[in-house]
């Protein structure tokens, strides 16, 4: 007994089946990663274990979730008292920005209505709540709680209240990934807003930093210049902001210049972010147009009408300034 | 029978736990810092438990891992055999060193760990991560006492093997 003990676990050296199972064990791990790698399998998998793969993710993140409750439960009256105040104010002012932006969209909605564009302002959006899950220290990804089951698909694109977060790359039935601006995979077609240059920005590995490496040396870049989404390419939509440049330097070869932004977006720090759906083209007939009647203030029913609309109106009214 | 058992879900539940203590966000600041928990789970049972650990469960603990937070198939499933045959391999003698030979040992695999992921991941077409990318194996070297001593301790308590 002793001795076959002694043969199966020696004290110094190990036997050749051992080593023949370890190779047998990498080439298989090998042979995963390449077929992995050129077919994208995970995903897939990931896709059909949704049963078991989703509540981990729901139950890792459970400790944010705890921490944010607990910061709530235990943060002092003062605190939340001047926050209130705070928010108070903010949502005042809020409103009496979205009032006037309502009425500038309106009278946009209107122009182009007479100049026959199809494009319609109105945005059509999601609230999603960011689950706190760690994907790894390689990437730049988010999970969010809404899924296939909620109308999600690959690559739409992703926005908060300050500007363009990402798009979504991976969708599991009730959870989705999203791929950030900031990761060095990913490139957004942007257009710099006060000179109106075209080109491209890159994420890049230095943390919450856009990359700029191909402006025309002779290109009209400064610092402070906004980023908004040029619109081309056709994943975003034109007219969101994405970053402010921070700085700007010839490149080492000297051929062109090179820029970094910061991302106008609160990415580390938001907890709900905007999905954006397609604009529905407009398909059939257009609709009738109202009639020209006597002044609006004489018909019985048009001032609860008028009234309303800002407040019919809160997506359109948001996005309204930031549109061209 | 019932003890048994019991110690096989302290088992799986230390390998469970080390899966989703994988997935927990840290604050920006620590996220480099944070150790590769199911190797240091897997490296106590190879220690502890010869016989319940074999290269093919680390090859699917591995998998597991992939699965719920991998960027390529089999990659984690390719360090954890690794891990683990060294471990085997080497199980006598680490067995009788004092704790902090101990220590340093688990940091030779782990870094070992860290180096076959960095080859991996350039073969795949990845950049050269940061130089804080490297302290995790410390970190995770530095803590291996003390859930060495725990998992012991929380095996005398319930008197499993």
């Amino acid at each position: 007994m002793a001795r076959a003990r002694d043969e199966s676990s020696p004290l110094f050296a190990g036997n050749a089946a051992g080593t023949l199972r370890l190779i047998v064990y990498l080439a298989l791990a090998m042979a995963l990663m390449v077929l992995d790698q050129r077919n994208g399998w995970l995903w897939r998998l990931r896709y059909t274990a949704a049963a078991v793969v989703e509540p981990i993710y729901r139950l890792a993140g459970l400790p944010a979730v705890g921490i944010r409750t607990v910061s709530v439960a235990f943060a002092d009256r003062q605190r939340l008292t001047e926050q209130n105040q705070r928010l108070r104010e903010d949502l005042l002012l809020a409103n009496a920005k979205l009032n006037r932006m309502a009425a500038v969209a309106e009278q946009n909605l209107r122009l182009k209505q007479l100049l026959d564009t199809q494009h319609s302002l109105k945005l059509n959006v999601q609230l999603a709540r960011v689950v706190g899950v760690d994907l790894g220290a390689y990437r730049y990804r988010m999970t969010l709680n809404l899924g296939a089951r909620d109308g999600v698909k690959p690559g739409q694109p992703v926005i908060d209240a300050h500007g363009v977060i990402g798009q979504v790359k991976e969708v599991l039935p009730n959870t989705s990934i999203v791929m950030l601006i900031t990761d060095p995979e990913h490139a957004i077609p942007v257009v710099i807003e006060r000179s109106g240059l075209r080109t491209v920005a890159y994420g890049s590995r230095e943390g919450d930093r856009l990359s700029l490496p191909d402006l025309p040396l002779a290109a009209d870049v400064r610092v402070g210049d906004k980023l908004l989404t040029s619109g081309l390419g056709g994943r975003f939509p034109p007219g969101f902001p994405v970053g402010e440049i921070r700085d700007v330097a010839p490149a080492d070869t000297g051929m062109f210049l090179v820029a970094h932004a910061s991302v106008a977006a609160d990415i580390d720090r938001s907890a709900d972010v905007l999905l954006l759906h397609d604009q529905a083209e407009p398909d059939g007939p257009p609709p009738p147009v109202v009639p020209m009647g006597p002044p609006s203030n004489l018909a019985p029913g048009a001032a609860p009408v008028s009234a309303s609309s800002p407040a019919k109106r809160p997506a359109t009214a948001s996005h309204g300034g930031v549109q061209p | 029978m019932n003890r048994q058992s019991l110690g096989r879900w302290l088992f799986a539940g230390t390998l469970i736990f080390a899966l989703m203590s994988m997935l927990v966000p840290l604050p920006g600041i620590l996220e480099p810092f944070k150790p590769y928990w199911p190797a240091l789970v897997l490296l106590y049972w190879t220690l502890e438990a010869e016989d319940r650990v074999s290269l093919g469960l680390a090859f699917s603990v591995g998998l597991g891992a992939d699965l719920i937070n991998g960027i390529v198939l089999g990659e984690q499933a390719l360090r954890l055999c690794a891990l683990v045959f060294i471990a085997l391999r080497f199980r006598s003698r680490l067995r009788f060193f004092p704790m902090w030979q101990q220590s340093l040992a688990v940091l030779a695999l782990l870094l070992n760990d860290r180096f076959l992921l960095l080859v991996v991941r350039m073969l795949a077409g990845a950049s050269l991560p940061p130089p804080t990318w490297w302290a995790a194996p410390f970190v995770g070297a530095a803590l291996w006492p003390f859930m060495f001593l725990l998992l012991d301790d929380l095996r005398a308590r319930l008197r499993v093997q």
